[in-house]
């Protein structure tokens, strides 16, 4: 277990979060969150056997049986939902560790900032994810 | 001592317990600017260890139960010394405040048709006590005090009381009329005193069961209440009534429910036999404890106690099966396995009559008032001062309480203080403050410990009291013994006033708080042993060797003790109740 | 025996230290850890920590031992210290006050933030309102809980949140008046607790349920509340 601290007062004070926290999650819905985030899970996973399935029976995988694979309509839209899931359940779980980490006990009066940043960074890295396998998925003729 | 800090109440209960809470509720829904004083965190109070119930005549179990039966029942408890206006009180608004409390959320056990579940208690019968055992006692499990005592918790919250806690107060404040017009207190955690001024304070500090070296009383029960009335001259009345309760567990003296007799549990000696058969033919096991508890104690003088030393009976309850002892007594299954490593389904519980409750207290009339005695003898109401639960002596108990009536005190006269007050507040109170001299007194003893550069410990001394008390003034009591403890209990006095607080920091300091609970063991004591020796004769709790029979020409009264002059007096019971003609005393045999 | 113990004084002490100790523990008895801390401030008073009841029922004498949240009087030796060494601290993730004495204050507002208290608007009949001995059952293991912040010490998800996250002895509280048939507040209740914090912190660990002295199970009252949040927002 951890240390307790030595200090009165070190261990709380983040009154001032709860801006950034709340406007940051989704529709300030614990439960949306949490629907949410089992609900994409449930996506990804069906997706994951879905390809799973692809790589057992097709056989030799190369470009040309992937091209083919992803080509049809059902399937893009499928990929679509799917990258779009994991880009939900790695926001809420990026910003709930977010949340539970960047605190002004481990910080300093600007945790808030730290946490501003952190969330952007995954906002960018989390955009990377979605925008580059859908410009595949629907560019590729 | 400079100007001290000043925090100003219409009202301020100290003491967080049962009957502090409850007066707190009543106070902070009137609206009056109310604080609850506690040492502990309210919910920490001794309330919380309450097990078996609260006795009420709801009529649940038996339709046709009556509140002059519970009223009967009770003043033959307490051996006739109990206030007949009192107790006809307490039983006969006792309904209305169970209500209350289940109303507020207390979560109750339940009958099969959904009202509260009652059970057997010692003492309790029906008819005047010509129609058998009642049960009359309402319970929520084995944990009724804890119920109770975070319910009224959760309604002050609700109500927006304000709560001073882990303060501890230290002495009275009077002015210059000789009314109490606050306190002054110690907030423990920043060392800071403090000057509470209220127009009306209420001492709702408990019992004092730590006078004695083993008690089923929490570590705190140091009768604060009881010192600081007896330091401000006021009296305590019957102090010398202390209920043994029959089963403490042995050697840890953890309380086990009587509502364990009342489930159909009984008592053994070392050879098997239910020896209570012989010493209450009819009630058996669910005598009045000061019966159950002296019966005990001459089964281990006679020999036929268990154990290495033959110093303990046993408490037989696997005959209930374990689906009831889980269902109606949880509590007691894990107490008995981690204090006496005995699983109860299978083996008996190792018990002794172990100290439990302080019949006496504050004198107080049935609004909580506190009352003195005139130079002509006659009641006078303090001004200012209220006590209310285990710290007054209102006195439903008498010479002997019953198992049950104590939370039913807690909230009758809880409720009946905070109702006083709040029509006193209506009509306007005004008192003087105190002088600089006054507050000073308030401090004094702060002051001496805070000033003491060597002595004897503490540690030491407490412990030196304890044993004098337990030894002395138990179950039996002989005069020889009790005038020899009145000699060194003098001595202890001197002793402790020349003790050492060796520690005196500021923050959080257990050390001092220890200290001052010493003067006010120190006062509970003396107050015990002077009385105890002054009533010759032998009633309720208080059994003496060379005094075996009650003797009502003499003592049918209320001993009064004031501390200044160490001087016991005598108070008329009250034998005028409202409604109903009054039950004069006759023998006692359950 | 041999005892670490944690001593903070923030009158004298610049930081925390653990003072070793030894003591002659009496034969034949197994103490209770409360026994041992009272043993040690006969010796040296200036020992700060709560006690009370010294039975498990109050819940004053929460602390850690050899790394483990529980109550002094309730825990012998034997059990906290089985290789001979006992280690104690105060409970994790509270501020300290002094010795093993710690700030309960965030712990008490997070306990007053579920309005802990029986709401009904109905006028209260003569006399009690009824409950089935079913009704009342669901209250088992719920209302027993004696706040001794053992559970939510114990928490993560507190260490990290302690001023938003409820925390396992509040929600066993939230719980027991959702659970209460006489409550008449379950929708109030219920969406005062939709946050992303007040219960949705909770991410199962569950060493609320491996610690508590009382037996209790806040994890699955939790897992009840989202139930009913759940079932409430389809």
């Amino acid at each position: 277990m951890a240390h307790p601290c030595p200090r009165r007062g070190g261990g709380g004070g983040t009154g001032d979060l709860a801006l950034v926290t709340n406007v940051a999650s989704f529709g300030r819905s614990g439960l949306a969150d949490f629907v949410l985030q089992r609900v994409s899970a449930v996506v990804v996973g069906l997706y994951a056997l879905c390809l799973l399935g692809f790589f057992v029976t097709a056989a030799p995988v190369d470009h040309a049986a992937l091209a083919d694979f992803f080509e049809s309509l059902p399937m893009r839209v499928f990929t679509t939902l799917a990258v779009v899931s994991l880009a939900a359940h790695a926001w809420i779980g990026m910003w709930t560790i977010g949340t539970d980490y960047i605190r002004r006990h481990y910080f300093g009066a600007g945790h808030t900032v730290y946490l501003a940043i952190y969330l952007i960074v995954c906002i960018g890295l989390i955009s990377v994810y979605v925008l580059w396998p859908l410009s595949v998925v629907w560019t590729v003729p | 001592m400079s100007r001290l800090p000043t925090m100003e109440f219409d009202g301020v209960i100290v003491g967080g317990g049962g009957a502090g809470m409850r007066a707190g509720l009543q106070l902070a829904q009137s609206g009056l600017k109310t604080a609850v004083i506690s040492k502990v965190f309210p919910t920490r109070s001794h309330t919380v260890s309450a097990q078996g119930g609260i006795t009420c005549a709801i009529g649940s179990d038996d339709p046709d139960d009556d509140w002059r039966w519970h009223m009967y029942d009770t003043v033959k408890g307490s051996d006739y010394i109990g206030d007949q206006d009192a107790i006809e009180y307490m039983c006969s608004v006792g309904p209305e405040a169970v209500y209350e409390l289940e109303h507020m959320g207390l979560p109750f056990t339940r009958t099969e048709s959904g009202r509260i579940y009652q059970r057997p208690f010692g003492g309790q019968s029906k008819d005047y006590g010509k129609g058998g055992q009642a049960s009359r006692t309402c319970a929520a499990e084995d944990r009724t005090g804890h119920a109770l005592l975070h319910t009224l918790y959760q309604n002050n919250l609700k109500a927006g009381t304000t709560f001073l806690n882990e303060w501890f107060a230290i002495d009275l404040v009077l002015n210059q009329d000789g009314e109490v017009c606050g306190l002054v207190a110690l907030e423990i955690e920043s060392g800071e005193v403090v000057f509470v001024k209220s127009r009306a304070t209420v001492l709702a500090t408990g019992g004092a069961g730590r006078i004695y070296a083993t008690t089923t009383n929490a570590l705190m029960n140091t009768g604060d209440g009881v010192g600081m009335a007896l330091r401000a001259g006021f009296p305590v009345q019957d102090i010398e009534m202390w209920q043994f309760h029959p089963t403490g567990i042995h050697q840890a003296g953890v309380l086990v429910t009587e509502g364990c007799r009342g489930e159909g549990g009984y008592l053994v000696n070392k050879d098997g036999e239910r020896f209570m058969e012989r010493y209450a033919p009819t009630a058996k096991d669910l005598a009045g404890r000061d019966v159950v508890a002296r019966s005990m104690i001459l089964e281990i003088m006679d020999g036929r106690g268990v154990g290495e030393d033959a110093d303990h009976v046993l408490l037989k309850l696997d005959h209930l099966g374990e689906d009831t002892l889980r269902k109606r007594l949880p509590g007691i299954i894990e107490l008995s396995k981690t204090f006496a490593h005995v699983d109860p389904a299978r083996e008996p519980i190792p018990v002794v009559p172990t100290c439990h409750y302080m019949m006496g207290g504050v004198p107080t009339n049935i609004h909580g008032q506190a009352l003195t005695q005139g130079v002509d003898g006659a009641d006078r109401v303090v001004g200012g001062l209220y006590a209310i639960g285990e710290v007054a002596c209102v006195s439903v108990h008498g010479a002997n309480r019953l198992g049950g009536n104590s939370l039913l005190d807690l909230v009758v006269f809880g409720r009946a203080a905070g109702i006083h007050i709040e029509e006193a507040m209506r009509q306007g109170i005004d008192r003087r403050g105190p002088g600089e001299e006054d507050l000073a007194r308030a401090t004094a003893r702060l002051e001496r410990w805070n000033g003491s550069s060597s002595g004897e410990s503490v540690a030491d001394l407490k412990r030196e009291l304890q044993r004098l008390m337990l030894v002395n003034f138990n179950v039996f009591r002989s005069g020889e013994n009790m005038r020899s403890s009145i000699g060194e209990l003098a001595e202890l006095r001197e002793r402790i006033a020349r003790a050492h607080l060796a520690d005196k920091s500021r923050v959080f300091n257990t050390a001092r708080l220890e200290a001052l609970e010493l003067d006010n063991l120190l006062e509970v004591a003396e107050a015990t042993a002077i009385v105890a020796e002054a009533r010759t004769e032998s009633r309720g709790a208080h059994a003496r060797n060379d005094y075996t029979e009650r003797d009502d020409d003499n003592w049918l009264c209320h001993s009064i003790y004031f501390a200044p002059d160490k001087r016991v007096g005598k108070r008329s019971v009250n034998f005028t109740p409202q409604t109903m003609e009054p039950f004069n005393p006759t023998e006692r045999s359950y | 025996m041999q005892i670490s113990l944690y001593r903070f004084d923030p009158d004298t002490d610049e930081s925390p230290r653990m003072d070793s100790l030894e003591l002659d523990l009496p034969e034949g008895r197994d103490l209770m850890v409360l026994d041992v801390l009272e043993l040690l401030k006969a010796e040296d008073s200036s020992i700060a920590y709560r006690r009370s009841c010294r039975e498990g029922v109050c819940g004053s004498d929460g602390i850690n031992m050899n790394g483990r949240n529980g109550l002094a009087c309730i825990t012998p030796v034997s059990e906290a210290a089985p290789r001979g060494k006992l280690t104690l601290r105060p409970l994790p993730g509270l501020p300290v006050v002094r010795d093993l004495v710690v700030d309960m204050s965030q712990f008490y507002r997070q306990y007053e933030k579920i309005e802990p208290w029986l709401v009904n608007d109905t006028a209260p009949p003569a006399r009690e309102r009824l409950q089935s001995p079913e009704d009342r059952e669901k209250l088992n293991g719920l209302y027993e809980c004696i706040l001794c912040a053992c559970c939510s010490t114990a928490c993560p998800s507190f260490w990290w949140n302690p001023d938003k996250f409820v925390g396992p002895a509040g929600l066993l509280q939230a719980y027991r008046f959702l659970a209460d048939s006489r409550d008449t507040a379950t929708a109030e209740r219920l969406a005062a607790l939709e946050d992303p914090f007040s219960v949705f912190r909770c991410r199962g660990i569950m060493n609320c349920v491996s610690v508590c002295p009382k037996g209790l199970n806040p994890t699955r009252a939790i897992g009840k509340i989202r139930t009913m949040l759940l079932s409430q927002g389809i």
